[in-house]
């Protein structure tokens, strides 16, 4: 019993609480280290769905965004890219910027049911933004242009696309 | 390493871990910001030049309340963070008494006002609802100047707004 507590007495806690505190600070600094680059230098994201077709694929791509150039507001016409959805705050779409603010945009009112068109022009600090799969897309056309701010990145390049995870998927 | 670089380096890679750990807890947990600009004065005391601690662990899970004071994107200027109360939700019916009509906030959505009138604060009355995405974070107290420490209250307007 008394051999118990002297081996408990002689065990160098002082030195085990210093390495478990260095190696706590320094996973809180892989971790921070982590946070910042994906928030603002870039990051990876998957994407899937239709709206994007055939730009990007429908079971998912793996792609790059880019989160300087939003911040620094040059995203420009014709870019994909990663906003947060006005209709619901947390979820991130992808979809291509059509119009910036001041340009004019005409857009198909109902694309496979009539001709119509509507134009409109995009307010200050607004964007327009667009799905290229125009028949399969909730986008601009039905909640209007979006404020700049809501844009998280931009999507420049495609990392790993649907082949290779459906080939890697089946080892 | 040894030689005359090793304190210059050991100071490079401490200010480089204090600058990582300051930018994460600022981005995702709490972060001060200065007030500036007359929209939310006077009725409870902000005035510009003030400093005030916003909390972004809210943000999570967009769970705002009637009443909070929040920072957001301004949605005519990216850069710019307007302070300003937050008065309605997705779903709730808001009355706009400038244009005299009953309102129902999209889903997504969120209704914020200044404590002025519409002709001074540049707030939903000019420019309707602003999607949720735009939250930067929600004002929870003062810290700066000293005369003036101390958490900044929920509060609403009376018989603007119904609930759904």
């Amino acid at each position: 019993m008394s051999g118990f507590f002297r081996r408990l007495a002689g065990t160098p806690w002082r030195e085990i609480a210093g390495e478990a505190g260095s190696l706590a600070f320094l996973v809180a600094q892989v971790f921070c280290g982590v946070h910042v680059v994906n928030a603002h230098v870039c990051s990876f994201a998957l994407v899937k769905g239709v709206s994007m077709l055939p730009a990007l694929n429908l079971a998912g791509d793996v792609v790059a965004v880019d989160r300087v150039s939003a911040r620094f507001g040059r995203v420009g016409t014709g870019d994909v890219v990663l906003l947060i959805s006005p209709e619901n705050p947390r979820k991130m779409v992808a979809k291509r910027v059509l119009g910036m603010e001041g340009d004019a945009v005409t857009y198909l009112v109902d694309p496979g049911n009539s001709e119509s068109s509507k134009t409109v022009v995009v307010p200050e600090g607004h964007v327009w933004v667009q799905g290229d799969n125009i028949y399969a897309s909730i986008d601009s056309r039905q909640f209007g242009p979006v404020p700049y701010g809501l844009i998280t990145g931009k999507i420049f390049c495609r990392v790993i696309p649907f082949f290779i995870n459906f080939v890697y998927s089946l080892v | 390493m040894a030689g005359p670089s090793a304190p210059v380096w050991s100071t490079l890679r401490s200010c480089l871990s204090g600058a990582l750990i300051g930018f994460t807890v600022a981005d995702r947990y709490a972060s001060i910001i200065t007030v500036r600009g007359p929209s939310m004065l006077p009725t409870f005391g902000i005035e510009p030049g003030d400093r005030a601690l916003v909390e972004r662990l809210c943000l999570d899970r967009y769970d705002f309340s009637r009443g909070d004071v929040v920072v957001f994107r301004s949605p005519k200027d990216h850069e710019n963070l307007v302070v300003q109360r937050l008065i309605a939700l997705p779903g709730d019916w808001i009355q706009v008494p400038e244009l005299q009509e009953i309102r129902q906030i999209p889903q997504g959505h969120c209704w914020v006002e200044g404590e002025h009138d519409a002709s001074i604060s540049w707030d939903s009355r000019s420019f309707g609802s602003i999607p949720l995405g735009l939250m930067y974070g929600r004002v929870t107290h003062i810290v700066w100047p000293p005369n003036r420490i101390g958490r900044v209250e929920r509060k609403m307007p009376e018989g603007r707004t119904m609930q759904q």
